[in-house]
């Protein structure tokens, strides 16, 4: 029998009895939905993650003061064991290596803020005038903090969207005074809202030059500082680099810890492709039960079908003739059960996208041909058994069956 | 030279814990273009030697020759090709696929066999028009009546142009008249040359033929071409 004649007549066959036929293919794509939906939730995670990371800034490198333990052991640790703090003089030098385009100074504590007799405990953050380009921030009102390379530290600050909001309304708040941590400020700008990243949000942010926060806080240690690297190529440059030059101003001693967001990046990026997978593994199972029903209903469809199996052989048909008409009848409903899965887990990934914008819910491709080739496979696997059993059939008591 | 060649044919069923002897030391040689009819009452053993001569069964003693060639020791793929070339059946109950339609059902043993779409297409409208049923090509059988499924049928059994018909009770389904025009048709093939084995219980049907096998019991009791 040709191909082009096995599949018409298996694809007649299936559309003969169609709510058995709909119901494995229902089946079916129920289990391919169910994997391009989860996958699509799954690498969205990921996109989404990976995208808040990228919103902090691009090609950044972040010093942190004390030492990461996995970084091996020092002799210098044996001698002095206090970390050394971060300065400002250490951000500043950092602005000599090679590689480096923009230094920040961080500062970061709480306090309050008080304007026109508000009153409000907010985030606060010194920093300088690089602050916004380095974290790709952008000003509704006013402007950034000036530059202030000799470190007189101004008296200006930088308003979150949500703090202007709730202090002053409507009301333009540039070149108004108010209150932070006993200080008296003036407001220059207002940051736009919905700023987003390092898992915070600058709505609710008060931005400060660094040596006005340090005064405040009465100190003289930096939380973080941000280094923006000429391009992606030279990070791995730059970080060597900045942590050389740092253990050298810290007297030999390795106390600070560089990270760049590269590697945060490729961390999370590979622990949500794993979750990802396994959540295409798990969907994968309902394919596998899927393909149980398969094998229920051809055993059906070959039981209903024992008489025209009988004649098939008494019209000359072999055993493989037989067989491979139903495996191939099998595989197809399998297979279009697939595509139309791959059509519904588009939708569902469409309706989800649509109710969370910000949630990229893309199914990747992968999954998609993984969920077509598993549902083919699991309908060919499990059609194997009914087909040989139809292919066994006795002709002569086959024919006797009405 | 004999068309079918039968010897020491035996056949038993178990029933239980009972043997059926359904066939029992069959010797019978039919030439080619003999019209044949096989009668005898109820179960004894028509049925069963059809199949067998069909290569739908197998004897557990004795052996075939079809057009010389011993069969009993084929293959099941090269029975499967026997019949698919040398053999055309028609049963009582038609054996008609519902879903096809009356030309698609003509059409089977010819994709079965691996022919072209185009050369199948040929002879099956002209099987159509042999049995005059052009104008219920492309009806489905529930839409024909018991008479014309039973040319489908027939149509069906000759469009590979087999060495012999087997049918068993081609008219057991069908009223007298109907019937009558079935077994004309058949007729009219056999004198065409094919080799015609009809089974029936009906005793004028019978009469018909010019060699008539009456078996009892599984054995063959009277065989009027032996004299
Ligand atoms: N598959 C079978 N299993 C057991 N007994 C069978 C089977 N086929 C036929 N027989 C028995 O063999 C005998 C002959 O049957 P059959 O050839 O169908 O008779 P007929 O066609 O002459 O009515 C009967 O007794 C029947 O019960
Ligand atoms: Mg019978």
């Amino acid at each position: 029998m040709r191909l082009s004649d096995s599949l018409r007549y298996a694809r007649d066959a299936a559309s003969g009895t169609p709510l058995r036929t709909g119901l494995l293919m229902l089946s079916m794509a129920i289990g391919v939905a169910a994997v391009v939906v989860l996958t699509a939730l799954g690498d969205g995670a990921r996109r989404y993650v990976v995208g808040e990371f990228s919103a902090i800034g691009s090609n950044l490198v972040i010093v942190l003061p004390g030492r990461s333990e996995t970084r091996g052991f020092n002799p210098a640790n044996l001698i002095t064991s206090t970390p050394r703090d971060l300065t400002v003089e250490d951000a500043a030098a950092l602005l000599r290596i090679p590689g480096v385009e923009k230094v920040t100074p961080i500062v970061i504590g709480t306090t309050e803020i008080n304007a026109g007799g508000k009153l409000r405990e907010s985030m606060l953050v010194g920093t300088n005038a690089d602050f916004i380009k380095v974290r790709h921030l952008k000003l509704a009102l006013g402007r950034f903090l000036t530059r202030d390379d000799l470190g007189h530290g101004s008296a200006e600050v930088v308003l979150g969207a949500l703090i202007r909001e709730e202090l002053f309304g409507t009301e333009n708040p540039l070149g108004k005074t108010v209150r932070i941590g006993g200080r008296r400020l003036r407001v220059v700008g207002v940051l736009t809202e919905g700023g987003q990243g390092m898992g915070m949000t600058t709505d609710e942010l008060l931005i400060i030059p660094v040596a006005t926060a340090q005064a405040m806080f009465n100190t003289n240690t930096l939380f973080r500082i941000l280094i923006e690297a000429h391009s992606r190529e030279q990070i791995g440059d730059v970080k060597a680099r900045v942590l050389k030059l740092i253990t050298q101003r810290h007297e030999g001693e390795e106390d600070v810890t560089v990270i760049t967001q590269d590697a945060v990046l490729q961390t999370f990026d590979k622990i949500l492709s794993v979750l990802t997978l396994g959540v295409a593994g798990i969907a994968a199972v309902s394919l596998a039960v899927a393909g149980i029903l398969v094998m229920n209903v051809m055993l059906v469809s070959v039981t209903q079908r024992t008489a025209e199996i009988g004649l098939l052989k008494a019209l000359g048909a072999t055993a493989a003739t037989i067989r491979n008409t139903f495996l191939l009848e099998a595989g197809l409903l399998s297979l279009l059960g697939a595509f139309a899965g791959i059509a519904l887990g588009h939708l569902g990934a469409a309706i989800l996208r649509h109710f969370y914008p910000a949630f990229p819910a893309y199914p990747p491709n992968w999954a998609v041909l993984a969920g077509l080739g598993t549902a083919l496979a699991a309908g060919l696997i499990f059609g194997v058994m009914p087909a040989r059993r139809a292919a066994r059939l006795d002709a002569v008591q086959a024919l006797s069956r009405r | 030279m004999s068309l079918i060649e039968l010897s020491g044919i035996e056949r038993t069923f178990l029933l239980g814990d009972s043997e059926v002897h359904a066939l029992r030391s069959i010797n019978l040689s039919i030439t080619p273009g003999e019209y044949v009819a096989v009668m005898g009452p109820s179960g004894s053993g028509k049925s069963t030697l059809l199949n067998l001569l069909g290569l739908l069964d197998r004897p557990d003693a004795g052996t075939y020759h079809l057009e010389d060639r011993d069969v009993t020791t084929l293959t099941p793929d090269e029975q499967a090709r026997v019949r698919s070339e040398r053999i055309g059946f028609v049963f009582q109950s038609f054996h008609l696929v519902p879903r096809l339609t009356a030309a698609a059902n003509v059409e089977l043993p010819l994709m079965l066999a691996g022919i072209v779409p185009a050369e199948r297409t040929k002879r099956v409208s002209q099987a159509l028009k042999d049995y005059g049923l052009t104008d219920r090509a492309h009806h489905r059988p529930e839409q024909l009546s018991g008479g014309q499924r039973q040319r489908v049928a027939i149509a069906r059994a000759t469009v590979m142009h087999p060495a012999v018909i087997l049918a068993d009770e081609p008219t057991g389904n069908l009223d007298r008249a109907t019937g009558e025009d079935v077994v004309t048709l058949l007729e009219g093939l056999n004198a065409q040359g094919v080799t015609l084995i009809v089974v029936t219980h009906d005793q004028t049907l019978g009469a018909r033929a010019r060699r008539q096998l009456v078996m009892e019991d599984g054995a063959i009791a009277r065989d009027s071409g032996k004299g």
